[in-house]
């Protein structure tokens, strides 16, 4: 590697979208493995101005995980995961893939990535599938984090960026308006900006602390949110407090979207959603009085089976109140991987090439086949999305083969049981990972790969600002990089070395080439402006000759991204989720994250001060419904769906609705909350229904004693 | 073959359907019959010349909210819509339908959504001599009838939801409005004299003249002349006193029809290829008038019509007034649990009139909500109407209920009474014994307690109650974390 180890490193935080700015520093030389000499500062950084929540103070322990994997590993003839040599381990794997493929053809290999990637290893990863196994058969976990909004952005304004705006700009808003998000849990310093707008609303089910510091908390029924979303258009509309000159001269397609908010009045959305008229019209009050306005769509709102349309529903609010391309105001999503933004742009995606390029676009295809140096017809096509990838595996026409890079499906995914199975009907099964996740223990060979402090790359974050993560530290001996594991998996299968380069810099410098002229453009972002601190936000296009291209900090401002310039209003109405409470399973399962967690948990679960501070599955519920269910504070509580049962420990909360249950996901083996889930897909972004399930509650046993 | 003669067996194709009757109810049977995956044709047959539109929304365009164009109905996709067609008569044993036009259009299953007309009091001096209505005396169901309000002084006859309804909306555009009701109260069929108390109260507020226990005894030019004496000016004249269901054409066809056209659970008349739904249907089980009501029967038919499950169970009556500001709703039917004597289960009453609060819940001995009066108290409502529906047990503390959550702030200034394990920091999991302990080390401001705790360094929102506490245990000097600290310290704490 050409970096070098440094004492002390600015980067960012391995978790969130927000990526705050850290200062890493690696004391003197002393006894014990590196990581144990890393401590953690939060960075002056705009996005957390100096903040960190536990999670980032404690993220140097994932650097000392006892269970660090260093060796490569084999399943072995007894059925048990062996280590191994890097080259038996590279060697078997490409041996297999080739058998595979040859018996099968190419799309019988799948590739399985992952939203905390580096841009370099997502772009590596696409390049790897398309051209070296040659197989359509790429997605990754961003389909279950933001899948919704980026479908229903991309329809509105022409293209999708998280927050088309610097996070700091909502500070000086007069009201933000925040469906379906809880950045007091998940990422924490953003409250900083948050909570110095003038009025925050906040739509959510459950009272979180988000919610608990909200100026309005609108509490819709799972799975109803976008009623509320027609019903606050409808209020917007009857009561004349919409832009109609916004609408006139920036839009098109406002009477269709209308046509549907108009059965949506407030006392009509009140009996479907649960929440207040008189509550309704003082949040679209607040928000059509103040200058300056955003709305901001979190999860809550995405992860349904009408999620799209549901992210839809507010962008046409936002719409019809002139916020988007209005200095000061806009709309935004809050993207939650760490890598959340960048990873969906760069081709690790079933119908995207690099560039945020669709791939069954002619020009894209020529461009980036002439960028990898073949011929276009040799890119594949759009292959399966994730839960469709997930479910197809060992099928008969499905793939039977993985890769998981930076994944943990048998956690993460809806309907984990089912994933479980899906992944023991492969022939193979490869994970690379750093720590031994649920999906890793599963594999046929199991390749350790560095992390975050140990390797250099770019992350783009929420506000589609490039950042540089830096090395702190060399990988503990025998762990490689990501890309270097692809490399010589492609060489393995055939490919030519040079095609795949290992070092993040020069990957990078090839992404800006097959990024140019796409809709997420980095042709003019590069390692030497980025490490010179130049805040750069895509597209930010190379001007050969000219003067640098400064970056597009602020979307939209001269129109959008349509041919025309104008944003779409989407004709969308509400509809029931795929499933609904019943005498056997009356309740609504709603999961989502704690703040001491983060996603799958295989990071956060192996930080001591985290576990202690969330050791195990709870499940939320109201005390009347836990009185009937015959469980108390403390108990252990089995939820069963129609799909799984989880055992969970019972933490009550007046404020609940009582006909609702929340878990966090975070937890594995019979904690996973995902075994409850249900596998219903949006249609549009395949995105699937995590926040609403049916489920009933029962006692588990005698209260024993956490942690 | 002749299959689709054959009476429909449940679960089967409804075939060919047609429906009779292009408002609200009619155009959700056919959105809904799309929705879940009807195979057959699906002709919608309107008398109307314009567009389908929300019924519902006519008082949006009396209050000058919406124009009568925002109110048109999306296009039903796969529906054939006949507009401007009168159907004048069924032949049940070929399964057609003749239209004035000389069509003739076969069906598999045919729908009655005929719906409501406005049913004009027999009130001396309302008709001309020739029988037709006098200028400015309207009913109110369509926009026409909207069209037909005009004039700065308009009266309004009957306080049923309709007629509160509309007298809201007339005033809300600036109309001097008067309301007539022979009933003691507004809304006397659906409220006790308390609730329709602080109804009449609120109308009063808004300017209206509400005149109870008065009825019109005759309408002169422009004056409307009540059977007390009391005369009531007006420029338009609006009869919101019920309405009647259009049933001539399931007469004339030999269908069973009392007020309205009777159904069974399924909606299905007495011959089992022709439904009904909607304000021309009568079932003792469904409350007529309501949209809520009518759409529920659309759908309701459309899944028994595609072979889904009916879902079982009708859905509840729920009357919710769209009147802006006012927060009045009635669950159930509330005179029923009454008559049928309220021994099983308790009544929870709760009446603040000066602040307009008001509620009664009829409670089964199983904790559901058989009925509820609610006014003023706009959580609580929406809470009740959705476990209502869901027929879910009402939570325990039946005040908290009522009372709603208390309103969501900022974090108040006032530190709460905290314990050892209390986290004051969420974002870093910092405890009030950690702070304490870290104060007793040294640490002995906020700067100090977040470099050694981490305290205030994730979203920094709990750095007023940081500087609260450093001032607390400053003042107190010994250590708070294991008692609740004395009230005056924490007054004095500021």
């Amino acid at each position: 590697m050409s970096e070098q180890v440094r004492t002390s490193v600015t980067t960012h935080c391995p978790y969130c979208a927000l990526q705050c700015g850290t200062r890493l520093h690696h004391r003197a030389r002393g006894d014990g493995p590196d990581g144990a000499r890393v401590t953690v500062e939060p960075d002056d950084f705009p996005v957390n101005q100096g903040g960190l929540c536990q999670k980032g103070w404690t993220a140097p322990a994932v650097l000392r995980a006892p269970d660090r994997l260093c060796t490569p590993l084999v399943r072995d003839g007894a059925g048990r995961l062996a280590p191994a040599t890097w080259s038996d381990a590279l060697d078997a794997v490409g041996s297999r893939l080739r058998e595979i493929r040859a018996a099968h053809g190419p799309d019988a290999v799948a590739v399985f990535g992952g939203g905390g990637l580096t841009n370099e290893k997502a772009y590596l990863l696409g390049k790897f599938a398309r051209l070296a196994l040659g197989t359509s058969q790429i997605d990754y976990n961003g389909r279950f984090c933001m899948s919704s909004a980026a479908a229903a952005g991309t329809t509105a304004f022409g293209m999708d960026r998280g927050l088309p705006f610097p996070v700091t700009d909502l500070a000086d808003a007069e009201a933000i308006l925040l469906a379906g998000a809880n950045p007091a849990e998940t990422m924490p310093p953003l409250m900083r900006h948050l909570g110095r707008a003038g009025a925050l609303i906040v739509i959510d089910p459950r009272h979180t602390p988000t919610a608990q510091r909200a100026t309005l908390h609108l509490r819709p029924a799972p799975g109803t949110d976008l009623a509320l979303a027609l019903g606050m258009l409808h209020i917007a509309v009857t009561e004349g407090w919409y832009d109609r000159d916004a609408v006139q001269h920036r839009t098109v397609g406002f009477e269709a979207a209308w046509r549907r908010a108009a059965a949506w009045w407030p006392e009509r959305v009140e009996r479907v959603t649960g929440v207040p008229v008189a509550l309704q019209r003082e949040a679209v009050r607040t928000l059509c009085t103040a200058r300056r306005a955003y709305v901001l769509t979190g999860r809550g709102a995405e992860q349904h089976s009408k999620g799209t349309d549901t992210v839809a529903a507010f962008i046409n609010l936002a719409l019809a109140l002139g916020l988007p391309g209005r200095p000061g105001s806009g709309y935004g999503c809050l993207t939650g991987q760490g890598n959340g933004q960048g990873g969906r742009e760069h081709g690790q995606k079933a119908d995207q090439l690099p560039g945020y390029r669709r791939i069954t676009d002619p020009r894209a295809r020529s461009h980036i086949a002439k960028v990898w140096g073949v011929p276009p017809e040799h890119l594949p096509g759009p292959g399966r999305s994730a839960v469709e990838l997930l479910n197809a595996l060992g099928t008969a026409d499905g793939p039977r083969a993985l890769l998981v890079f930076g994944a943990n499906p048998v956690v993460s995914a809806p309907d984990a049981a089912r994933v479980a199975q899906s992944l023991s009907r492969l022939d193979l099964l490869v994970v690379a990972d750093f720590v031994p996740s649920e999906t890793a223990r599963l594999a046929d060979v199991v390749l350790p790969v560095t992390q975050w402090a140990e390797e250099e790359g770019t992350l783009t974050n929420l506000e589609g600002r490039v950042l540089r993560r830096r090395r702190l530290l060399s990988p503990p001996p025998g762990v490689r990089s990501d890309l270097s594991v692809l490399r010589e998996l492609a060489v393995r299968l055939g490919e030519p070395p040079d095609r795949y380069p290992d070092e993040p810099r020069l990957v990078f410098e090839e992404l800006r080439r097959a990024s140019e002229g796409g809709t997420a453009d980095y042709s003019g972002i590069s390692y030497p402006r980025l490490d010179a601190g130049e805040a750069l936000y895509w597209p930010c296009p190379e001007r050969p000759g000219g003067p640098a291209h400064p970056g597009t900090p602020r979307m939209f401002l001269d129109g959008f991204a349509h041919p025309d310039g104008r944003a779409r209003f989407q004709e969308v109405d509400h509809r029931e989720p795929a499933e609904t409470p019943d005498d056997r399973y009356p309740l609504w399962a709603t999961t989502g994250r704690v703040l001491a967690q983060y996603q799958s948990g295989s990071q956060t679960r192996r930080v001591p001060d985290l576990l202690r501070a969330a050791p195990e599955t709870i499940v939320e519920i109201h005390p009347d419904t836990a009185a009937r269910a015959g469980v108390a504070d403390g108990d252990l509580a089995w939820v069963q769906s129609a799909r799984g049962r989880v055992t969970a420990r019972v933490r009550l909360v007046p404020s609940l609705r009582t006909d609702t249950v929340f878990l966090p996901f975070h937890y594995p083996d019979d904690g996973r909350a995902n075994l409850l889930t249900h596998a219903a897909l949006d249609p549009r972004s395949k995105m699937p229904e995590f926040k609403v399930s049916a489920v009933r509650v029962g006692p588990a046993g005698p209260r024993a004693a956490s942690g | 073959m002749n299959g689709y003669t054959q009476r429909i067996q449940p679960g089967r194709p409804a075939g060919d359907v047609v429906i009779v009757g292009g408002g609200p109810v009619g155009h959700r049977l056919a959105e809904r019959l799309h929705h879940h995956g009807h195979q057959g044709t699906v002709t919608l047959l309107d008398a109307e010349p314009g567009h389908a539109y929300h019924r519902v929304l006519l008082t949006s365009v009396l209050d000058g909210g919406l124009d009568p164009a925002d109110l048109e109905l999306p296009p039903v996709p796969g529906a054939r819509g006949r507009r401007d067609v009168r159907v004048t008569g069924v032949d049940r044993r070929r399964q057609r339908v003749g239209t004035a036009n000389g069509e003739s259009h076969r069906y598999d299953t045919l729908v009655l959504a005929t719906g409501a007309e406005p049913r004009i009091p027999a009130v001396p001096g309302m008709h001309t001599a020739s029988g037709r209505l006098i200028d400015g005396i309207t009913g109110l169901r369509s926009l026409a009838d909207c069209a037909r309000v005009r004039g700065e002084r308009v009266v309004v006859l009957g306080a049923g939801p309709l007629g509160v309804e509309t007298a809201v909306a007339l005033r809300r555009s600036g109309r001097d409005v008067s309301l007539v009701h022979p009933g003691p109260h507004p809304l006397n069929r659906w409220l006790d004299a308390t609730a329709g108390d602080l109804l009449a109260r609120h109308l009063v507020s808004l300017g209206i003249r509400v005149e109870t226990g008065r009825s019109a005894a005759r309408v002169e030019a422009g004056e409307l002349v009540l059977d007390d004496g009391g005369l009531l000016t007006w420029d338009t004249l609006v009869c919101c006193t019920g309405t009647e269901p259009r049933t001539e054409l399931a007469r004339a066809a030999g269908l069973r029809v009392r007020t309205g056209v009777l159904v069974d659970g399924e909606m299905r008349t007495s011959d089992p290829h022709v439904r009904a739904v909607g304000d021309c249907a009568e079932h003792p089980g469904w409350f007529p008038g309501l949209l809520a009501s009518g759409w529920d029967q659309a759908d309701l038919l459309a899944r028994t019509l595609t072979g889904h499950r009916s879902g079982g169970r009708r859905p509840r009556t729920v009357l919710r007034l769209r009147v802006p500001g006012l927060h009045l709703g009635v669950l159930g039917r509330p005179g029923l649990h009454r008559e049928a004597g309220a021994a099983e289960g308790d009544v929870v009453t709760f009446s603040d009139p000066s602040r307009g609060r008001y509620a009664t819940l009829a409670v089964d001995p199983a904790g559901r909500l058989s009925s509820a009066v609610l006014v003023g108290l706009p959580q609580a409502l929406a809470t009740l109407t959705q476990l209502h529906d869901a027929r879910r047990p009402l939570p325990d503390d039946r005040l908290a209920l009522l009372l709603g959550e208390t309103a969501v702030g900022r974090r108040t200034s006032v530190l709460p009474p905290q314990d050892a394990d209390t986290v004051l920091c969420r974002c870093n999991n910092v405890t009030a014994l950690t702070l304490t302990g870290a104060w007793q080390n040294g640490s002995r401001s906020l700067r100090a307690l977040a470099d050694t705790t981490r305290v205030t360094t994730g979203c920094g929102t709990c750095a007023d109650q940081i500087r609260e506490l450093c001032a607390q245990l400053a003042t107190a000097e010994k250590p708070v974390a294991r008692h609740e600290p004395p009230v005056d310290a924490r007054a004095s704490g500021r």
